[in-house]
């Protein structure tokens, strides 16, 4: 059996489609951003193979930049968090519920 | 050894991207320096480089109109009249921004600098995304621009709402980049490139036998975009983090990042993707009628005027996505002339919210403003030129926005959305004459006696707003005249 990239690009689809939904149902805001987290990874996924694919290094170079954007979100989520944990121990995304009209 | 071959820069066209990052790095770094800056510095220090960036792109315009569009780096960076307009533009969010901070950061009493640097920074990445020519460099912009307003609307310490704003505004963005990055991978393996001019040159030239990648990549593109500028359905974030965030930041979010979000639809989708208008202009014609007729739709039932206005902020969305979608060279234009008008509205309107919203940036309910009129003539006169504006009364600059998206969708041909967005024009007249009624007509609660003090830079960026709108409004020639020179165009390969 012969692994093609289509393979890799259905692969990226899959995790990207299970951060998307893990995103819009887990309500622990931790999770949320790992959900983040595998749909950045599965569009690098996506990159590489299509680069592979193209005999194109715009693909793999495209990856580096992703992945210092998705270390910089990381880290701007947690600092959120932790702001809002300081205030409110344990608190899940439907605890905040403040704003309403 | 052969020589190493540097990409050719120009030089004058990174200036303003030089300058306010430099001038957010700088004043991050004397800030941690210097035991105790004193109280103005930070605030005319972004004011004035604000004011250089927009200065700056006086000859800049010149050069770009003599010499024609260029693109260099590589030819992932271009600078054409839309980058020249799109940073002015800007440049002006960033000076009414800054102006409206420093009395908020008093009054909430928030020392520090973090606003101001996070500002200038979130306005470098709103520069480089209009100067974007490349996929990968226009989401490296909106990452920058984008980071730095989640904490800018984290920024309120003491608020759970802030934090709370800021959580939602940081999840369903970073889910809209997502989304955005994944339409560019698929972009990239339909077309075998990220640069935008050889993107829309292997579309010009190749009929692509299986378009489904591509179609596909063109979808998640616009649901990001779409996410980026709060168009329906996928708006949902904008009340809360309007109503939560504080004022003066919700000043940049709508005048700064939504610019700098509708500067890359057009480049992307217009420019790069022209060729493929047949697909995505139906689906951004039916965003931009669900943004309209909801966005209005809604706002009527609120009764808190920043929830009210973040509501009209959409229905905004909505017109603009009128012009994007007749994806014409009078479209384009008509999106750049609504952006500048629009930017001076939403400036002046969240300054007057940010002055009577008082201690604690608590008072924005439609009862805080009940009486105005009779309590502070001027400031009600104020808001009322800039609601006005927003509805799109004739002799104001909201009405020159408005005929020139109407009639780019009319010539496109789509009648339909042009009719929608009548109806929606009026219902959302109806949002704005409630907070009129509730100024003149309605008597003041007895407790909120006491005067509102305008500060000096507010009533200044309140004061350019309404004369830019007034003006605008009764001699639209110069700015239409500018907007249509500004028509983005691709160079390089």
């Amino acid at each position: 059996m012969v692994v093609t990239t289509s393979w890799y690009l259905a692969l990226a689809a899959v995790l990207f489609s299970m951060g998307a939904v893990g995103l819009l149902t887990r309500r622990n805001p931790l999770i949320m951003i790992m959900c983040v987290e595998l749909m950045l990874n599965a569009v690098n996924l996506t990159f590489v193979s299509l680069g592979a694919e193209l005999g194109d290094l715009g693909g793999q170079l495209s990856v580096f930049f992703v992945l210092v954007v998705a270390a910089s979100e990381v880290v701007v989520g947690l600092a959120v968090v932790v702001a809002i944990m300081r205030r409110r121990q344990g608190a899940t995304v439907d605890d905040l519920s403040v704003l309403r009209g | 050894m052969p020589p190493v071959v540097t990409p050719e820069v120009i030089w004058w066209a990174l200036v303003p991207l030089l300058v306010l990052s430099a001038g957010g790095f700088l004043l991050l770094t004397i800030a941690s320096l210097v035991r105790r800056l004193p109280d103005a510095l930070p605030q005319a220090w972004t004011v004035i480089t604000g004011l250089v960036v927009l200065v700056a792109t006086i000859p800049m315009w010149d050069r770009v109109q003599s010499d024609g569009p260029r693109s260099f780096l590589g030819g992932t960076v271009a600078v054409d009249g839309s980058t020249v307009l799109v940073t002015a533009i800007l440049a002006i969010a960033v000076v009414a921004t800054a102006l409206l901070a420093r009395p908020y950061l008093e009054r909430e009493d928030l020392p520090g600098v973090e606003l101001y640097v996070l500002l200038l920074l979130s306005a470098a990445g709103g520069v480089v995304m209009a100067s974007a020519d490349d996929l990968i460099v226009l989401f490296l912009g909106l990452e920058i621009l984008s980071i730095a307003a989640y904490v800018m609307a984290a920024l309120h310490l003491r608020r759970i709402e802030s934090q709370e704003a800021a959580l939602k505004y940081f999840v369903l963005g970073a889910f809209a980049s997502a989304f955005l990055l994944y339409g560019m991978a698929l972009i990239y393996g339909a077309t075998g490139s990220t640069r935008m001019a050889r993107i829309s040159g292997y579309l010009a030239s190749t009929v692509l036998v299986q378009d489904g990648m591509l179609l596909a990549g063109i979808a998640l593109l616009l649901v990001g975009l779409a996410f980026k500028v709060a168009a329906v359905p996928f708006h949902a974030w904008t009340p809360d983090v309007y109503q939560g965030a504080p004022s003066p930041v919700v000043a940049w979010m709508a005048a700064g990042v939504k610019t700098a979000g509708f500067a890359a639809m057009l480049r992307v989708l217009v420019v790069t993707l022209g060729t493929h208008a047949s697909d995505w202009g139906p689906a951004v014609a039916v965003l931009a009628a669900a943004s309209m007729v909801v966005g209005a739709w809604v706002a009527v039932l609120q009764t808190d005027v920043k929830r009210m206005l973040a509501y009209s902020s959409i229905a905004h969305a909505g017109f603009i996505l009128l012009g994007i979608q007749a994806a014409s060279g009078r479209g384009t234009a008509a999106v750049y002339v609504y952006l500048f008008v629009y930017t001076l509205l939403a400036t002046g309107s969240f300054a007057v919210i940010t002055t009577v919203g008082g201690r604690g940036d608590a008072a924005h309910g439609l009862d805080s403003y009940r009486g105005l009129a009779r309590r502070q003539p001027l400031l009600a006169g104020a808001f009322t030129v800039l609601l006005l504006g927003q509805a799109g009364i004739p002799f104001t600059g909201g009405f020159v926005a408005k005929l020139g998206v109407l009639a780019a969708a009319v010539e496109g041909r789509t009648y339909w959305v042009a009719i929608v967005a009548m109806a929606a024009a009026a219902v959302a007249a109806f949002v704005y004459l409630r907070i009129l009624v509730a100024m003149y007509l309605e008597d003041p609660e007895p407790d909120t006696a006491e005067r509102i003090e305008v500060p000096p830079g507010t009533m200044v960026v309140i004061g350019v707003a309404c004369a830019g709108v007034l003006l605008i409004g009764l001699v639209p020639g110069l700015l239409l005249d500018i907007a249509a020179d500004a028509i983005p165009v691709l160079v390089g390969g």
